[in-house]
């Protein structure tokens, strides 16, 4: 009978305002419930039947019992960002009601029938699932048991959105891997939950899947997962790091990549991961081993970032390359430890006292978090100086499709280090000495035997050899040095990418995951008539195609998930000439932006 | 007419003292940091060490300013305060053949860093860690440091209210395995505890008590020459012997004497100077430090010594060749391992 539906066309069964291939479902459940397998196996069935489909998991700073929901927004055109959800599964007691009365009209609650739901709504359908009743019979115990319960709504909700049961094994395979146990005690509930929906819960509502071909040859995978792979691909052998949501999960892959991919042919390590007692620690390993001539990595967030501010002020001034991914959560302070932000943009551009300006990347999807990778590390060798990645939670810890990814285009860039015979070939060797004109210098590593080529590292006022000093003139020259440096940067690091459309008037300006709810706000003012221009800023500083946007555009809008607009503030001080027109749409409440409100937002911009 | 220098005396690296010099102290004469990083300079020609297999580190305040003033010719970083230990355990990783010489003092070690030290001990990272030890901040001109005995007075700073921490008490509780303690007034002791320090598996703390005289020298101080000279009681008469030197030891009385074989096959000479002092007992040590403490002794020499635990470079399995020395073949895994990869995410 599943097959014939989904053969079919939606017409035929549920009349023409069926909705095939393009809503939103979310599952309310407690965390701490094993609910994340149960999430992830409907999301990768989606994504295996060739639909367009991204999950964000809106979680508590919690272990167990409080509430989590897990947004999939299923999208035959593609769109990812989040949309409010007209499918509800109803699994958490405690947000039981307030998760009904979040749905739009003709929505769908699939709720479980053990709970104490008033059907108060009568503009819903209603899909009770009897979850003690049909777990009755399933020989598992305890923990395990209250794991295996979620599975009862992947069954339903497979039945009623029309997946197959052979999508959910394989759905369930990939989560599992090889731990057949764990799929078949899944699967066997998922079997009898859909089962059972099958010969109970006729379905009267219009929302269902069908097969499509639009995710062949792609991957799904987190952002954080792909950093990881980037930085290994990039050369990363050493990393110090702290515990810290929404972070930690960059470095287990990373690790998991680095036993893989980084074995010597003596079968040992080529690589070294230590867990550091704080984030003062973990930077100051990176640094160590930066200095020292090995790439190196950490990974962490706002409050590790506030501790890093020391360490990588030293960094930015002794010239020493470093790689600092920070997966932006809420803050200040502790703030919302697991909501997603675009928070620290202004404190990391400046991070460190004095006049310090840090090379900062913003990734936007799991293929530039691959990218930037690995492009940071030759960066922050080309430039002998911190190189940040600014990620966030949302792309970070959840899962998005992309394209597989490419193989570096180029070799490792160690940039200018001097061995020992280059150094004998010099008539002299000044650590800090602009060469080039291009306010990058030459350094040596320790373990090079020339003995012109040690320097000693300092964080204290220095001359081009490195030795202390006090003179004024010798601290202006350097600071300007570095400031050149600074500039030699714009045309390093990843140029923004434009999107033009003909007409438009109103540019946007933006990076991140904003690009998801901006894009499809977009497509929205396009189909109303509305052009727009976007520019998605891809690194800092800016370079000169930033400034040609700006000049090129009477009205501008900056969007970014911070209060007071921190990149706009930053684009002022860069282009001053231009800083009127920049105008910030900048909010921030932990959740990702959808297209709505960004339409609502523009639309208001464009009224004024 | 000038007659041509004498030839300096050269040693088996080939190099001559002067070869191990750094820039001229900017410290204040007299001051023992001075004399530790003279002592430095002899060690390392005394030893024969290639300077580029030397890294020099160390945080923020007088002592950490030294290492700009011994050794030249190898690379160092002066970090910042109480970071060394962090700076220091990524730079051994990333390069794990290199001695490393970590020159700290009081408040860098004993307040703010002295979380980073003891977490340096407990992984063991492979580092003389020289704690140059003046009781006394004197950069910022003559405050308490956390190692002032309870009760002392200062000319601007009043008196101590706060008992002292002890950093050899606060090794041995961290784990480490080469506790010393000397005195920067007794330069032979100074340089054969460093020597052996030198040579140790994994992290070698070295407490030098090493007076500021212009703020902490007075004689009733616990840091001062005169205190040092009056209370002085060595545990051991210790000394170094090279790998390639035969031992040859006066006054040898069996059953006083032991020989400790060090990581690279150099030795240390424990002639006892107390019969039942057993360097291996670490509830021992704990105890003896705090009985000197409250009999006003600076208790010197080696207060523990075992060298069974490996070092963090040890436990990390890494390959033989540093990391900051692997070719790019072995840094960027290839394009068929990518590919075998993404499979798994499709």
């Amino acid at each position: 009978m599943e097959a014939t539906q989904l053969g079919s066309s939606p017409t035929e069964q549920h009349g023409t305002d069926a909705r095939v291939n393009d809503f939103s479902l979310v599952v309310a459940t407690a965390n701490g419930t094993g609910s994340q397998t149960a999430n992830l196996t409907l999301l990768r069935s989606f994504f295996k039947m060739g639909i367009p489909v991204h999950g964000k998991n809106i979680f508590p700073s919690n272990i167990q019992g409080l509430p989590t929901w897990y947004h999939i927004r299923v999208s035959k055109d593609g769109y990812v960002a989040r949309h409010p959800s007209e499918l509800l599964v109803a699994f958490n007691p405690a947000t039981l009601h307030e998760d009904v009365a979040n749905l739009p009209a003709g929505g769908v609650v699939i709720h479980n029938a053990d709970l104490r739901l008033r059907p108060d709504r009568s503009d819903l359908t209603y899909y009770p699932v009897p979850v003690k009743e049909l777990l009755a019979g399933v020989e598992v115990k305890g923990k395990i048991k209250e794991y295996i319960a979620n599975m009862t709504y992947v069954g339903v909700v497979a039945h009623l959105l029309g997946v197959p049961l052979e999508v959910l094994e394989e759905a369930l395979g990939h989560h599992f891997g090889k731990r057949q146990k764990l799929i078949d005690s899944n699967l066997e509930v998922v079997r009898i939950a859909y089962e059972w929906a099958v010969l109970n819960l006729p379905k009267t509502d219009r929302f269902r899947v069908a097969p499509m071909n639009a995710t062949t040859g792609l991957i799904m995978m987190t952002g954080n997962e792909a950093g990881a792979l980037g930085s290994v691909y990039g050369g990363v052998s050493v990393s110090g790091w702290y515990p810290i949501t929404p972070s930690t999960s960059f470095i287990d892959s990373l690790r998991e990549y680095l036993a893989k991919l980084r074995v010597g042919p003596d079968g040992k390590a080529t690589f070294s991961v230590i867990q550091a007692e704080d984030e003062l620690a973990a930077i100051g390993m990176v640094v160590g081993a930066g200095w020292a001539g090995a790439r190196a990595v950490t990974a962490t967030s706002g409050p590790g970032i506030s501790l890093m501010a020391e360490f990588l002020g030293l960094a930015y001034y002794a010239e020493v390359p470093a790689v600092v991914w920070d997966i932006q959560r809420v803050g200040p302070s502790t703030g919302l430890p697991t909501r997603t932000s675009q928070g620290d943009v202004a404190f990391a551009y400046n991070l460190g006292h004095g006049d310090t300006k840090q090379v900062l990347l913003f990734p936007s999807s799991i293929e530039e978090c691959f990218e930037f990778g690995y492009k940071a590390h030759d960066l922050a060798d080309k430039l002998q100086t911190p190189v940040l990645v600014l990620s966030d939670l949302d792309l970070g810890m959840n899962n998005w499709m992309g394209k597989p990814f490419e193989y570096p285009d180029a070799p490792l860039d160690r940039g200018k280090v001097l061995n020992a015979e280059e150094v004998a070939a010099l008539p002299e060797f000044g650590r800090y000495k602009d060469v080039d004109g291009d306010g990058v210098p030459y350094r040596t590593l320790p373990g090079n035997e020339n003995p012109r080529a040690a320097w000693f590292g300092r964080g204290t006022g220095h001359d081009e050899q490195a030795r202390y000093s006090e003179r004024a003139e010798d601290w202006v020259k350097n600071m300007d040095r570095l400031a050149r440096k600074f500039d030699t940067a714009r045309a390093l690091v990843p140029a923004a990418v434009v999107d033009e459309q003909p007409g438009a008037k109103l540019g946007i300006i933006a990076y991140g995951t904003t690009r998801y709810a901006i894009e499809e706000a977009r497509d929205l003012l396009a189909a109303r008539g509305v052009a727009t221009d976007f520019m998605r800023i891809r690194a800092l500083p800016i370079g000169p195609e930033v400034e040609e946007f700006v000049a090129a555009h009477e009205r501008l809008v900056v969007i970014e998930m911070n209060r007071d607009g921190q990149l706009t503030a930053i684009l002022r001080d860069e282009l001053p000439v231009h800083a009127a027109k920049l105008k910030p749409i900048a909010y921030l409440d932990g959740m990702p932006l959808t297209a709505d409100w960004v339409v609502g937002r523009l639309n208001a911009h464009l009224g004024e | 007419m000038d007659r041509p220098a004498p030839a300096a005396k050269l040693n088996r690296a080939g190099l001559s003292k002067s070869d191990y010099v750094g820039s001229p102290s900017t410290l204040c004469k007299g001051c023992g940091h001075n004399s530790v990083a003279s002592q430095l300079i002899q060690i390392a020609y005394e030893l024969d060490l290639r300077p580029h297999e030397i890294i020099k580190l160390s945080g923020i305040g007088c002592s950490s300013k030294s290492p700009a003033y011994f050794l030249g010719q190898s690379h160092g970083f002066n970090s910042l305060h109480g970071r060394m230990p962090a700076l220091g355990t990524g730079a051994l990783q990333a390069n794990h053949t290199v001695r490393a010489i970590g020159i700290s003092g009081d408040g860098d070690t004993g307040s703010i860093g002295l979380g980073q030290f003891k977490h340096m001990l407990r992984r063991n990272v492979r580092m003389a860690y020289l704690v140059e030890n003046n009781g006394v901040y004197g950069l910022t001109k003559g405050q308490f440091s956390a190692t002032s005995e309870e009760g002392h007075k200062l000319k601007y700073a009043g008196v101590n209210q706060f008992p002292a921490l002890d950093l050899c008490l606060e090794a041995l509780a961290a784990g480490a395995g080469f506790v010393a303690r000397t005195f920067a007034g007794d330069a032979k002791q100074v340089r054969e505890v460093i020597k052996a320090g030198l040579s140790f598996r994994g992290t070698a703390v070295i407490d030098i008590i090493s007076p500021c005289v212009a703020f902490n020298d007075e004689a009733d101080s616990r840091h001062s020459y005169a205190y040092g000279r009056e209370h002085e009681r060595a545990l051991q008469d210790v000394g170094f012997i090279p790998a390639q030197e035969e031992i040859i030891i006066d006054d040898y009385e069996p059953g006083t004497t032991q020989i400790v074989e060090l990581h690279d096959g150099s030795r240390m000479t424990l002639r006892k100077l107390e019969a039942d002092y057993d360097a291996s007992n670490r509830v021992q040590a704990m105890a003896r430090l705090q009985q000197a403490d409250a009999q006003g002794e600076l208790l010197t020499g080696i207060v523990y010594y075992d060298d069974s635990r490996p070092s963090l470079a040890e436990v990390s399995g890494m390959t033989d060749t540093p990391l900051s020395m692997l070719p790019d073949e072995q840094l960027r895994p290839s394009a068929a391992a990518l590919h075998d990869l993404m499979a798994g995410y499709a």
